[in-house]
């Protein structure tokens, strides 16, 4: 990790432009807008709404989750593990007759294997999900914002980051206004 | 539209699963109880806390007794050396299954009725298995040396696991059970979280939340993963949830002993734990609701289809009881008929029959809507299912423990003072613990209701468009 990117991370970094956000109070309404916003030729958008707003992703293009690729590896790993686990110490490391049963048998080490699989796959969907998600951080751009703290009560917020190619400050500001968003800011992070 | 959502005639065809129309307004039902700054935490609240938690320390004295003394201060003995320890923890782990119930196999379903109930039924089957987990630990006599259970190379023991005995896959089970059910209630509390850090007025608030909500923005980009992971999270939670009260029965169903060895004893105690489970969530919630006013949020709707639960459940547990005595008779084997005759009949005949009352006949009640729909009736019929619940596991492990293949080695089996005074004490963690969840933490997933919300609001204008 880079020292600029940690600086942003602390929000040490010198001041710069996050973009454009504006406010809606209603879930369609922000969807409408994202649409409309992405016709107009806007590639770096993101949205911030107090609950998952559906059909949000289509309408601003944020890609399908990785995450189930993720998880399945982990769940195969960890049925492997448990089988590995059970044959090595039965069958090779510590090999001890009990009830006449076989020192290794698949029977035996479905529970086992299916409640590591099990583990596994939550850990990796846990782990995972936050660490595509770039979480946890302490500081991010949008919290300068002034309604920031309503994306998680009652209002859906647009950005149109700054990085964009197609950004600029004023035209953002007027776009942004057009679709119908409140509390249009420049915001700087 | 907040006109067609109060609309007396559409709310008789389709009752709102929330009774508010605007996001804030949830916010703040929600987040007034955690912040306790409108809405003062009434006396009764630190009052009740206060029993709790001396409930509790007797839980800690009697285990530190144990501790200093030895496991001779309980009542197990020859013949029955599974006494209330491991009744007391199949109680526990099977009343934990409800909130998993809840959270991930109705939500894969898509009944959006779960979201006013599901973060309170989690929690509660968080604290239902801490309280589980302390008696096969102190069973051991030797908690200190609890590591031996688990596959760690260690220069102490130099021993490894045995496999192939159901006990190991119990731990196996009920651990992983603890940590997915954990993981999915952190996963489910952050957004909420972050709306009460949004909300802070202290510093300290700020601070505490800010940490514990991870930087959580809203981010389109974060809900897209953030809701794979919980469908994923759902996904593998159903089916563990069936394997841990199936492995807990393998405990059993794998030995020997007449009234053990049924193939029955996975779905049957499968059910019986999400009876248990769902009664208890029942009986919390009726409290919570009643003492912190959330009659807008948990609706006669919520409970009357956890009754309906309840009853199925039930039924399925009635079936079970009605077939093993069956199987009993069927199998024509001398010691199956001998035990499930001394079940009704022998000296637990008492426990036997509260069994039957409490599981079979009481809640056969709610084929009556009338009964569902009555505050009264399912606060009683969620403490005494909980008794015959109880009683069903205290009814299998001793009756077929105190009389089985020799009857030189019968027995009766005796609760000392330390058994009781234990298993009351995790009564007094679990509430303890719930008590604290319900005061500091969102009761309800206040963003899980909010979509809800807009889901209804989406609803009821596509009705008004069509009907006018």
């Amino acid at each position: 990790m880079n020292l600029e990117l940690l600086k942003d991370k602390f929000g040490l970094g010198d001041d710069k432009l996050y973009g454009v956000m504006g406010a809606f109070s209603e879930p369609d309404d922000l969807v409408q807008a994202g649409r409309k916003i992405r016709e107009m030729g806007y590639t770096k958008l993101d949205a911030m709404s107090p609950f998952p707003v559906h059909g949000i992703d289509d309408a601003i293009g944020v890609p399908p989750s990785k995450l189930g690729w993720i998880v399945i590896c982990f769940t195969v790993l960890g049925a492997a593990t448990a089988l590995l686990l059970i044959w090595y110490v039965g069958a090779v490391n510590y090999r001890l007759v009990i009830g006449g049963k076989p020192f290794f048998d698949f029977s035996y080490s479905i529970p086992v294997t299916f409640e590591l699989a099990v583990l596994f796959s939550a850990f990796a969907s846990f782990i995972g999900m936050w660490a595509i998600n770039g979480l946890p951080r302490l500081y991010h751009p949008s919290f300068n914002y002034s309604q920031a703290h309503r994306a998680s009560d009652d209002r859906f917020l647009l950005v149109i980051e700054a990085d964009d190619p197609k950004f600029d400050v004023e035209k953002s500001v007027e776009h942004m206004r057009g679709v119908g968003a409140g509390d249009v800011e420049v915001v700087e992070g | 539209m907040s006109a067609v959502l109060q609309d007396p005639a559409l709310m008789e065809v389709n009752p709102p699963l929330v009774r508010s129309t605007n996001y804030h307004d949830l916010t703040e039902q929600i987040s007034a109880i955690v912040e306790g700054d409108v809405i003062k935490t009434p006396t009764k609240y630190w009052i009740t806390l206060g029993v709790t938690a001396s409930i509790t320390g007797l839980l800690g004295a009697m285990l530190g007794y144990l501790l200093v003394t030895g496991i001779g201060v309980w009542g197990n003995n020859r013949p029955v050396g599974w006494a209330w320890d491991i009744t007391n923890f199949v109680f526990w782990i099977g009343i934990g299954h409800a909130g998993t119930l809840i959270s991930a196999i109705l939500f894969l379903f898509r009944q959006k009725w779960r979201t006013s109930i599901n973060r309170s039924a989690e929690a509660m089957t968080l604290f239902a298995v801490m309280c589980a987990g302390i008696f096969p630990l102190f069973h051991t006599g030797r908690p200190w040396r609890a590591y031996w259970l688990f596959p760690i190379p260690n220069t102490d023991l130099n021993l490894w696991q045995n496999f192939r005995s159901p006990l190991i896959w119990d731990v196996f089970a009920v651990s992983t059970y603890f940590t997915v059910s954990a993981l999915f209630w952190f996963t489910g509390l952050v957004p909420d979280l972050a709306t009460l850090r949004d909300r802070s007025t202290t510093r300290v608030k700020q601070v505490v939340f800010g940490l514990l909500s991870l930087g959580w923005r809203g981010s389109a980009r974060h809900w897209n993963n953030y809701e794979k992971a919980y469908l994923i999270l759902a996904a593998i939670s159903t089916p563990l949830v069936l394997s841990v009260h199936s492995i807990v029965s393998f405990d059993f169903a794998t030995s020997v002993v007449p009234g053990w060895h049924t193939t029955i004893f996975p779905p049957y105690f499968v059910a019986g734990a999400i009876f248990s489970g769902f009664a208890c969530v029942m009986t919390l919630l009726l409290i919570a609701r009643w003492t912190l006013n959330l009659q807008n949020l948990i609706t006669m709707k919520h409970l009357e289809n956890m009754n309906k639960i309840i009853l199925v459940t039930g039924s399925v547990v009635s079936y079970a009881y009605a077939c093993e005595f069956f199987i009993a008779w069927y199998s024509g084997n001398i010691y199956e008929r001998f035990t499930f005759w001394n079940r009704a009949f022998g000296p637990y005949w008492w426990a036997a029959w509260s069994m039957y009352t409490c599981n079979l006949i009481i809640p056969q009640l709610y084929w009556f809507k009338k009964m569902r729909n009555n505050l009264w009736v399912m606060f009683i019929i969620s403490i005494t299912t909980n008794i015959g619940m109880w009683f069903e596991r205290f009814v299998i492990i001793a009756t077929s423990l105190t009389r089985d293949f020799l009857p030189s080695s019968w027995g009766y089996f005796h609760p000392t003072y330390v058994d009781m005074c234990t298993f009351a004490g995790t009564i007094g963690l679990f509430l303890t613990l719930f008590l604290v969840f319900a005061r500091f933490l969102p009761m309800i997933a206040i963003s899980e209701v909010k979509g809800v919300l807009a889901v209804e609001k989406h609803t009821f204008k596509g009705e008004e468009v069509a009907t006018r």
